[in-house]
C-alpha cells in the first residue's frame, strides 16, 4: 500500500540538474530500506520554479525540497521517509526580506508547502493545473485528475456548434501570442468552407521567443490536456487528423507527447469509433527544425507539408485553405491546455477571471534579473509589479528595476513607469509591447537599451527566412545603425532614418516575423531615447555595457601588485612590481577580468 | 476503451491515489510517531494499517496519514496523533494495526473517541 508519493520535478530545467539520476537514487534507496511497496517516486512535469531545481516534493505531508543533490538523498530517506522528519536545511526558504515579511504577514512561519510559498499563493493554475502533480507518462493519472472527461461530455451531450459556443462565450484568445478569439477560429474553420472532404487540427508548439518556455512545459508536464483539447477541436470543425508541429529541440516534450499519443491511441481515446460514438480522430507530431519563421501560422503548416518554412500572403486563411489546402485550425499549445477546463467547468467559470477582454489566465516564463527564474501562472490583469515583485521575488543583489521585455523579438519593453498597468492583451499593445507566447525577461540597470534592442534584431536578422525584401534587408539594415550607435558611430540623422525605416518594414512586411520585428527598436526608443542619445552625443554607454564605448584605467589606487597584469588574457596591461600599471587601451578587449581580480579597487570602468 | 463508464472506472481507482498529492488544509491528518523507538515498537505495520484502512474506506482525500518523529512519550510507542480541525488532539499510545482498523472505524468515521486507547486512560 503506497502512503507516500515523492514528487520530483522532470521538466527540462530539473533534468539538466540531474533530477533524473536523483529519481533513480532515491528509487535504488527506497528499495534498499525495505520502502518499494509504501513509497512511489513520481516523476513530473515541471513545477515552475526553475530557479531552485532540482526541485521536490514529499507527500502527504508537502514538503517542499529545492536544490537537492544525489548526496542528499539517503538523508531524506532515512530521515524522511522512513522517521518522519522533514530535512530541514532543504526545504524552501524566503529569500528577500520582503518575501519574508509576507510569510509572516500571512502567519506562515516555515514554508513546508508548496502552496505556501509566496511564489504559489499568488498565482493561479489552470494550463499548469496538472504540471508538477502527475506523471506526465502515466495516462491513468490524467485520467485520475479528470482527464478525458471533457472529450466524453463533448462527444455524448454536446453538438459541434455548441462546443464552438462554449468556447467562444468563455473569452479565450489565442495564447500564441496575437491574442485570436479561438471561438471564433473554430467556427470559421468549421463553416467558411461547405462540403470539405478533409479538415485538419494543428497545434503550434514551435516555441521559439528567446527565453519562453512554458508550451515545452505544458508538453512535458501534461501532455494529454494537449491530445485532448486537439481531439475536442476535430470534433468541433469536424477534422479527423491533427498535427502537432514541436521543435526537435525539445526532445524530453517530443518523447512524451509520443508516450502520451500512444497510450491514449491504446485506450482508444484516440483512432477509430471513440467512445462509441463514430467520431474518428488521431494525432501525428512533426518534427520542426528550430526556424523561427515556423511559429507563424502559414509557414508552420508548409513546413508540416514538407516544404521549405516559409511563409505565404493571408488571405486566404487557414480556416479556409490550410494544411494541403484544406480547411485548418492551428492554436497554441496553452490555448489547448485550457479547453478541458472550460469544457468541465463551464465557460462562465473562466470568464470570470481576468480583464474585460481578455479572460482566463497566462502563463509567463520569468527570466533575465530576478530571483525566481521560473514559469508563473497568474489571471490576466495582474500588474507586472507583482509578478516581478512578489512572484518573482524581485530583482537579485539590490539592483534597481529597468525593464521588462515581453513578447521577444516581437515585443517590446516595458518601463518602471509602467509597472502597474494590467497585463492583458490591449493594455501591453497600449503601452508599445504585445503579450507574445509570454516569455518575460526583466532587465536591471545594469542592462543597456540599446544593446537589448541591438540583441532582438541579431534574432531576426538570423531567423528571417529571406522571402520578402522588407524583412530581409530592412532588419539588416536596422541592424547595421544599431551597431554602428553601440560603437559610438552613429548620429541623430541615422536615429531618424532607423525610427522611419522600422516604420516602413512594420507596414511592408509578409508575416508576423517582420512586421513585428521593429518593434524592440521601437519600443526601447520610446521609453529610452535618451540612451540612444548618449550613445550618439555623448559616446557613452550609460550601463557600461557597449565595449566599444567602455574604458577601463587604473587610477593611484594601484599598489603595483601585479595581479592584474598577470590576469589580463591579452597582456594589455604592462608595470613594474610596486608601481602604477597602465592598460594598453588598443590592446584591451574590455573583457573586465582587471577590475574583478584588483584587490584595491584601483580599476575603474568608465 | 469502448465506454464512458471504463473512464470513469479508471478515474475512481486513480482518485484515491492522486488524492495525497492535494494539500490537505482541512483534512483530518492521523500522525504516526516513526522515530527509532517508534520503529522499534512496531509503529510501522500501524502506519501500514492506517494507510489501507483509510484507502479502502475511500477516505483518502479527507483524511491524510503521515509520520513524524519522536513525540517523546517513547515508553507509550507507537503513538498516533489524530488531528481536527476546531477539535482536541487526540494521542493514542500503545497501537497496533488492530487498534488502528477500530480508531478508523469509531472514532474517524464515527466521530467517537476511543478513551481506553488514549493517552489519558493510560497514565491514569
Amino acid at each position: 500500500m503506497i502512503r507516500s508519493h515523492i514528487l520530483i520535478c522532470g521538466g527540462t530545467g530539473c533534468t539538466s540538474s540531474k533530477s533524473m539520476e536523483i529519481a533513480a537514487a532515491l528509487e535504488k534507496e527506497i528499495a534498499a530500506q525495505g520502502l518499494a511497496d509504501e513509497v512511489q517516486v513520481v516523476r513530473t512535469g515541471c513545477f515552475g520554479l526553475c530557479a531552485l531545481g532540482p526541485i521536490m516534493i514529499v507527500y502527504p505531508e508537502g514538503s517542499f525540497y529545492n536544490m537537492v543533490t544525489l548526496d542528499d538523498v539517503p538523508e531524506i530517506v532515512s530521515e524522511h521517509i522512513l522517521k518522519g522528519r522533514p530535512v530541514e536545511r532543504l526545504i524552501y526558504k524566503p529569500h528577500s526580506a520582503a518575501e519574508e515579511a509576507e510569510m509572516k504577514e500571512a502567519g506562515i512561519k516555515h514554508a513546508t508547502s508548496l502552496s505556501e510559498t509566496p511564489f504559489y499563493a499568488k498565482q493561479k493554475r489552470v494550463a499548469l493545473k496538472n504540471c508538477g502533480v502527475i506523471n506526465p507518462e502515466n495516462i491513468d493519472e490524467y485520467i485520475g485528475v479528470g482527464g478525458y472527461q471533457a472529450l466524453g461530455k463533448v462527444l455524448t451531450e454536446m453538438t459541434p456548434e455548441e462546443v464552438i459556443d462554449v468556447v467562444s462565450a468563455s473569452g479565450l484568445r489565442g495564447r500564441g501570442g496575437a491574442g485570436f478569439p479561438t471561438g471564433r477560429k473554430w467556427s470559421l474553420a468549421r463553416n467558411i468552407v461547405k462540403d470539405a472532404d478533409q479538415k485538419y487540427v494543428c497545434c503550434n508548439a514551435d516555441e521559439g521567443d528567446p527565453g519562453a518556455f512554458m508550451d515545452r512545459s505544458v508538453l512535458e508536464g501534461d501532455p494529454h490536456a494537449v491530445i485532448e483539447a486537439m481531439a475536442i477541436a476535430g470534433y468541433a470543425i469536424g477534422a479527423t487528423q491533427g498535427y502537432v508541429y514541436v521543435r526537435a529541440e525539445y526532445p524530453i516534450a517530443v518523447h512524451r507527447l509520443q508516450i502520451a499519443i500512444n497510450q491514449a491511441r491504446e485506450y482508444n481515446l484516440l483512432g477509430k469509433d471513440i467512445f462509441g460514438t463514430g467520431f474518428d480522430f488521431d494525432i501525428d507530431i512533426r518534427l520542426g527544425a528550430g526556424a523561427f519563421v515556423c511559429g507563424e501560422e502559414t509557414a508552420l503548416m508548409t513546413s508540416i507539408e514538407g516544404h521549405r518554412g516559409e511563409p505565404r500572403p493571408r488571405p486566404p486563411f487557414p480556416a479556409e485553405k490550410g494544411l494541403f489546402q484544406k480547411p485548418s485550425v492551428l492554436n497554441n499549445v496553452e490555448t489547448y491546455a485550457n479547453i478541458p477546463q472550460i469544457i468541465l467547468n463551464g465557460p462562465e467559470w473562466f470568464a470570470s477571471m481576468g480583464t474585460e477582454k481578455s479572460k482566463g489566465t497566462k502563463v509567463f516564463a520569468l527570466g533575465g534579473k530576478i530571483t525566481n527564474t521560473g514559469l508563473v501562472e497568474v489571471p490576466m490583469g495582474t500588474t507586472l509589479r507583482t509578478i516581478i515583485e512578489e512572484i518573482g521575488g524581485g530583482i537579485p543583489n539590490g539592483k534597481k528595476f529597468k525593464a521588462a521585455q515581453t513578447g521577444g523579438p516581437s515585443g517590446g519593453c516595458i518601463p518602471a513607469e509602467h509597472l502597474d498597468v494590467p497585463i492583458d492583451y490591449d493594455n501591453l499593445i497600449g503601452i508599445g509591447s504585445m503579450m507574445g507566447s509570454g516569455g518575460l525577461i526583466v532587465m536591471d540597470e545594469d542592462n543597456c537599451m540599446v544593446d537589448i534592442a541591438k540583441f532582438f534584431l541579431e534574432f531576426t536578422v538570423d531567423e528571417s527566412c529571406g522571402k520578402c525584401t522588407p524583412c530581409r534587408v530592412g532588419t539588416k539594415r536596422l541592424l547595421e545603425l544599431l551597431t554602428k550607435i553601440t560603437e559610438g558611430k552613429g548620429t541623430m540623422e541615422d536615429l531618424e532614418n532607423m525610427e522611419k525605416l522600422c516604420y516602413y518594414i512594420k507596414e511592408n512586411a509578409l508575416c508576423g516575423l517582420g512586421q513585428t520585428a521593429p518593434n524592440p527598436v521601437l519600443s526601447t526608443l520610446r521609453y529610452f531615447r535618451d540612451e540612444y542619445i548618449a550613445h550618439i552625443k555623448d559616446k557613452t554607454c550609460p550601463a557600461g555595457v557597449c565595449k566599444k564605448l567602455v574604458r577601463y584605467e587604473i587610477t593611484d589606487a594601484c599598489k603595483g601588485c601585479t595581479k592584474c597584469a598577470r590576469n589580463c588574457p591579452v597582456g594589455a596591461i604592462s608595470g613594474k612590481i610596486k608601481e602604477l600599471h597602465v592598460i594598453d587601451q588598443d590592446k584591451c578587449i574590455k573583457c573586465g577580468v582587471c577590475l574583478d581580480n584588483c584587490a584595491f579597487k584601483a580599476i575603474v570602468k568608465k | 476503451m469502448k465506454s464512458l463508464e471504463e473512464l470513469a472506472a479508471i478515474r475512481e481507482k486513480m482518485k484515491q491515489k492522486v488524492a495525497i498529492r492535494e494539500g490537505a488544509d482541512d483534512a483530518v491528518r492521523i500522525v504516526v510517531g516513526m522515530a527509532t523507538c517508534g520503529i522499534s515498537a512496531g509503529a510501522r505495520p500501524v502506519l501500514a494499517a492506517f494507510v489501507e484502512g483509510i484507502n479502502d474506506a475511500g477516505l483518502s482525500d479527507k483524511v491524510m496519514v503521515t509520520q513524524t518523529g519522536c513525540i517523546g512519550i517513547c515508553q507509550y510507542e507507537p503513538v498516533v496523533e489524530v488531528f481536527e480541525n476546531g477539535k482536541d488532539k487526540v494521542t493514542y499510545v500503545k497501537m497496533t494495526p488492530e487498534k488502528a482498523k477500530e480508531v478508523i472505524e469509531k472514532h474517524i468515521k464515527g466521530g467517537k473517541v476511543i478513551e481506553e486507547y488514549t493517552i489519558g486512560a493510560v497514565t491514569k
